[in-house]
């Protein structure tokens, strides 16, 4: 029988086996970006006008505000997974590091949050 | 803990490496992209708050100043998108010999500039509508 404790026992042990979860949601992220960022850039540019009605009536189409939401979304979460890493590789300090990190965290989930709003604003009939 | 070397490590780096510049340029465009985020939201957030807010903020994304960042976020897009598609097929263990990569490397290029030029002519073309 071990008298150590269970803490003592993982402590130093590495791997929590989540060592891959960053490289792999940036993976996930950007194959889901390939096809909306492609959608987004046809979209806009096949669109007759871009005034107010023209961008409202677009974004009222159900899949129009689905993908838009998905390309925010996503955007937003594989923009954060990449600043993030370049945080990491450039901000010395612990402190300035992880205010940094906690900064850029904030800031892409206030985008997020607005982007889908809007949308959802706009796709809802709120925006006439 | 000064004394440490402490990355980015440019004096080590010869900076004319085709793999420096290709790693460099995708995390440079990456940042140009968050930064167009940021432009997308606002645009989102102005439409959202109906046709007046949405002329002003047309005023505002219509500035000189802001079509070269336009440019740059379309030339930022196109190098980006393929460089990430070399990062994925990197994934999958294929494509990693030297002179793979040095092809890969030049195809990335060659369809981001390609890319560039065809959205430009388009965003150009679209019925003259900067935004």
């Amino acid at each position: 029988m071990s008298l150590r404790s269970p803490l003592g026992k993982v402590l130093g042990q590495g791997s929590a086996k989540d060592g891959v979860h960053h490289w792999w949601v940036q993976r996930l992220s950007s194959v889901a970006l390939v096809p909306l960022t492609v959608w987004f850039v046809v979209s806009l540019l096949s669109l007759p006008a871009i005034d107010h009605a023209t961008i409202t009536a677009w974004i009222g189409q159900l899949w129009s505000a689905v993908f838009l939401i998905l390309l925010v979304i996503t955007g937003a979460w594989h923009s954060q997974l990449g600043v993030r890493v370049v945080v990491e590789d450039y901000v010395h300090g612990h402190g300035s590091k992880a205010l940094t990190l906690a900064l850029v965290t904030f800031f892409h989930v206030v985008v997020a949050a607005a982007g889908v709003l809007a949308i959802l604003k706009v796709a809802l009939g709120g925006a006439r | 803990m000064t004394e440490r070397p402490l990355s980015p490590h440019l004096s080590v780096y010869r900076m004319s490496r085709y793999t420096l510049l290709t790693s460099i340029l995708n995390r440079a465009t990456g940042l140009a992209l968050s930064a167009g985020l940021i432009l997308l939201v606002y645009w989102l957030v102005a439409i959202a708050s109906g046709p007046a807010a949405y002329r002003a903020a047309r005023a505002v994304l219509s500035r000189g100043e802001l079509k070269a960042v336009y440019v740059i976020l379309l030339a930022a897009f196109s190098y980006h998108f393929f460089a990430g598609i070399r990062h994925l097929i990197w994934d999958t263990g294929h494509g990693l010999e030297r002179t793979q990569s040095q092809r890969s490397a030049a195809l990335v290029a060659i369809a981001s500039i390609l890319l560039f030029i065809g959205l430009v002519w388009w965003a150009l073309h679209a019925g003259g509508r900067a935004p």
